[in-house]
């Protein structure tokens, strides 16, 4: 099996689609002949030309919009937005518009747009390359969102999430382009190449949206988490020798409760972790959720772990960045540990 | 046959493996562009947003009517902020490479814009600029040492350690702080001189943007509120014909000037050559007493190139010709400005040697100072309690509690 980053999965998705469906079509700032800041169109525009891979001018909201227009004139729209942090332009598009279309056409108009976007810290990118603004988006009706943490399922998800007849915003942790992180800034860097995750098939598949994944069995609690804090809790559990029920959301709208609450169910016990910030965020989603359906068979408070209620600081990011401390101090408390 | 609609593909003239073209630059001779009154019509001075006003020609004499006449001295002023801007990129460059900084932006090629423009503005000017306007702290006298403790998110860095290095801000300057998102600060910019006006105040506000910036409707936005309110504003859009990897033509560039949209939203644009210090200085003064008189906004069209990489992050090998910038037909704004002063007999090799030498001492031991203060991974470091403040004035209970938890997680 061929091993890929996450990069280069992305890439070999968007590569199959553009083969596969003369409709698709991919756009964004520096995507084309540059092959986008993070690499993730390397060579599709030479592969596939100026029509199908288009750079285009720094304006989210236009980009966005001309998805929107491409889209509604049967074109399979891919949208890069360079940074999560930079999506804010294309909110209005995103949100009154996009999310909205086929609900106030009855039908009759939509647009099968997929808005790629690399979230997260970890790289030094200040307050304004480092935010994950998932759970914005999930509190507009309309819009699927997705992030996939790894290889694999980035792949597989894309392409879904390119098929799919409804918007997706789809959020690629940037931490994890290159490898699996366990949290802590001052170990070497792990390849893919070292992880099951990172073996990818070169052809067509998919990963179904709005399935979560249980990444590891376990007994003694259920961990809820997505993206890099897949590995940040695996890591945490580990280390104080918890055997946790780790499921990674994967979709966050439309979500799989079924799967979330079986495990919580069986396990009496759950702590939920992302990176962005606390209040609001999705693991308050999340909470609420767990609790309506699984109250009786809980047997501590649910606990949630997540990035602070201020800007991503440049300085200060693994302090900011819940990290394994933060991780086992949730864990304790939801395991009623000293 | 019917001829079918296409679409169009902006390409750039060269890419890396061409020899550099700039075939497609239209430039006006210097000293030919007619200098209007400043509260000339805007539909009477048109020719400003499409021609090129330049000062300095090619055997380094300043020509025609926009000649700012300024003395000697201020002209080497001028040159040493310019010299000073481009030797302080240079180290903080290499302080990044050296893993000393996070990131860095340089501003090579474009040092006039900032340091003319700024020496043409009063100190009570308000300045909204970009991440590559380093001259405007030079001119308004920033010590380097604050400059670099920011760089280095230090416990003397002015952001607290909250922004990426280069996003600086200056209250006492009054140079406002870089979003770090692109554009944002055009329409605020628009917003402090229309206050200004509404107060009955003649300081005006100036702000800069890239080419590749003025896609963002914030442009637009700001653009149509300083049209409406004739707001005392001055809107420059630095042309350095890249951003990160796409040409001007990605930004509307290949039909029509950026100046020119001036006139299409109902206020003054210029097209000036970036790389002219003098010409820069014109204009700006122009511009500013049209603003400071009622006369209107002006948006202002720098033609100039972006000598160094987007970043640190960048590298431009992959999409432009590596000699691109020794080509550039406009020439470097430094090595202009030196030549017009040897020209004029009030400067010489060995004093600009002498200047360069006395700088980079500055740098060298402004560096040695910043550092004593710590660096991002190395040295003291700043409180991390910093970073639960000014989210509000007043911190609220859950950031209270935040802040405890922190301290635990870190050991108290």
């Amino acid at each position: 099996m061929p091993q890929m980053n996450m990069i280069q999965a992305l890439n070999s998705a968007m590569d199959i689609m553009l083969g596969r469906d003369p409709n698709v079509v991919i756009l964004g700032e520096d995507v084309g002949f540059f092959g986008g800041v993070f690499r993730v169109t390397d060579g599709l525009q030479r592969k596939y030309g100026e029509h199908r891979v288009l750079d285009t001018p720094i304006a989210e909201g236009a980009i966005v919009g001309a998805a929107i227009g491409m889209g509604v004139n049967g074109l399979r729209p891919v949208a890069e937005v360079q940074f999560a942090d930079y999506i804010y332009p294309a909110c209005d598009q995103i949100f009154s518009e996009l999310a909205r279309l086929r609900y106030r056409s009855a039908g009759e108009f939509w647009a099968p747009v997929t808005v790629r976007t690399p979230c997260g810290g970890g790289i030094r990118g200040g307050q304004t390359h480092s935010q994950s603004p998932e759970a914005i988006f999930t509190h507009v009706c309309g819009i699927k969102v997705v992030m996939p943490c790894n290889p694999y399922d980035a792949k597989g998800l894309l392409i879904s999430s390119i098929e799919d007849d409804d918007p997706v915003v789809f959020f690629e942790p940037k931490r994890l382009y290159n490898g699996p992180f366990d949290g802590d800034p001052n170990k070497p860097a792990v390849p893919w190449s070292t992880h099951p995750k990172g073996e990818v098939p070169d052809g067509y598949y998919t990963v179904p949206i709005g399935k979560a994944e249980i990444v590891r069995k376990g007994a003694q609690l259920t961990i809820v988490t997505y993206g890099t804090m897949v590995y940040v809790c695996e890591a945490a559990a580990r280390s104080l020798g918890l055997d946790a029920e780790i499921i990674d959301v994967r979709t966050m709208v439309p979500l799989d409760v079924d799967t979330i609450c079986t495990s919580v169910k069986k396990t009496g016990r759950c702590l939920i972790a992302h990176e962005a910030t606390r209040f609001s965020g999705f693991g308050a989603e999340l909470s609420a959720t767990i609790q309506e359906q699984c109250f009786w068979n809980l047997e501590a408070p649910i606990q949630r772990v997540a990035g602070w209620d201020t800007p991503y600081p440049h300085a200060f990011e693994w302090e900011y960045f819940p990290g394994p401390a933060r991780v086992i101090t949730g864990l304790k408390a939801v395991m009623e540990m000293p | 046959m019917p001829r079918k609609s296409r679409l169009h593909t902006p390409r750039p003239h060269s890419r890396p493996g061409d020899e550099p073209d700039f075939s497609y630059l239209e430039t006006s001779p210097a000293g030919a562009v007619r200098r209007p009154d400043v509260n000339a019509r805007v539909r009477d001075i048109s020719h400003l947003s499409i021609d090129l006003v330049r000062v300095l020609d090619d055997a380094h004499q300043a020509v025609g009517p926009w000649h700012p006449h300024l003395d000697p001295h201020d002209l080497q002023v001028g040159l040493r902020h310019m010299v000073l801007t481009r030797i302080f990129d240079e180290r903080m460059q290499r302080a990044q490479r050296s893993g000393k900084i996070s990131f860095y932006m340089r501003s090579l090629g474009e040092e006039a814009v900032s340091v003319a423009q700024c020496m043409a503005l009063r100190p009570g000017d308000m300045l909204f600029p970009s991440y590559r306007n380093q001259g405007l702290y030079m001119v308004r006298g920033k010590p380097l040492v604050d400059l670099m403790c920011q760089l280095l998110s230090n416990t003397r860095d002015m952001c607290k350690g909250r922004q990426l290095p280069v996003m600086y801000h200056w209250t006492a300057g009054r140079i406002f702080s870089i979003s770090g998102n692109l554009t944002t600060q055009f329409p605020q910019a628009v917003g402090w001189a229309m206050a200004a006006a509404i107060k009955g105040e003649d300081d005006i506000a100036v702000s800069w943007i890239g080419e590749g910036s003025s896609a963002e409707a914030d442009f637009h936005h700001a653009m149509l509120f300083a049209s409406v309110y004739q707001a005392p504003v001055i809107l420059n859009v630095v042309n350095n014909q890249w951003a990160i990897s796409t040409f001007q033509g990605f930004a509307g560039g290949e039909q029509r000037s950026f100046a020119a949209r001036g006139p299409g939203y109902g206020m003054a644009g210029i097209r000036v050559d970036g790389n002219d210090f003098l010409a820069v200085y014109a204009v700006t003064q122009w511009a500013a007493e049209r603003a400071r008189t009622g006369a209107g906004p002006t948006l202002i069209e720098h033609v100039t190139y972006r000598g160094a990489a987007h970043s640190t992050s960048d590298d431009p090998s992959r999409y432009r010709p590596k000699d691109d910038y020794e080509k550039w037909p406009l020439g470097d704004p430094v090595d202009r400005l030196k030549g017009y002063l040897i020209a004029l007999g009030e400067w010489s090799e060995e004093r600009h040697a002498a200047l360069v030498k006395e700088l980079e001492q500055h740098v060298t031991e402004s560096w040695k100072e910043a550092v004593q203060y710590g660096a991002l991974n190395e040295g003291p470091r700043l409180n991390r309690d910093l970073m639960f403040d000014d989210v509000f004035k007043e911190m609220p209970e859950h950031l209270r509690i935040q802040r405890e938890q922190l301290r635990a997680e870190r050991g108290g």
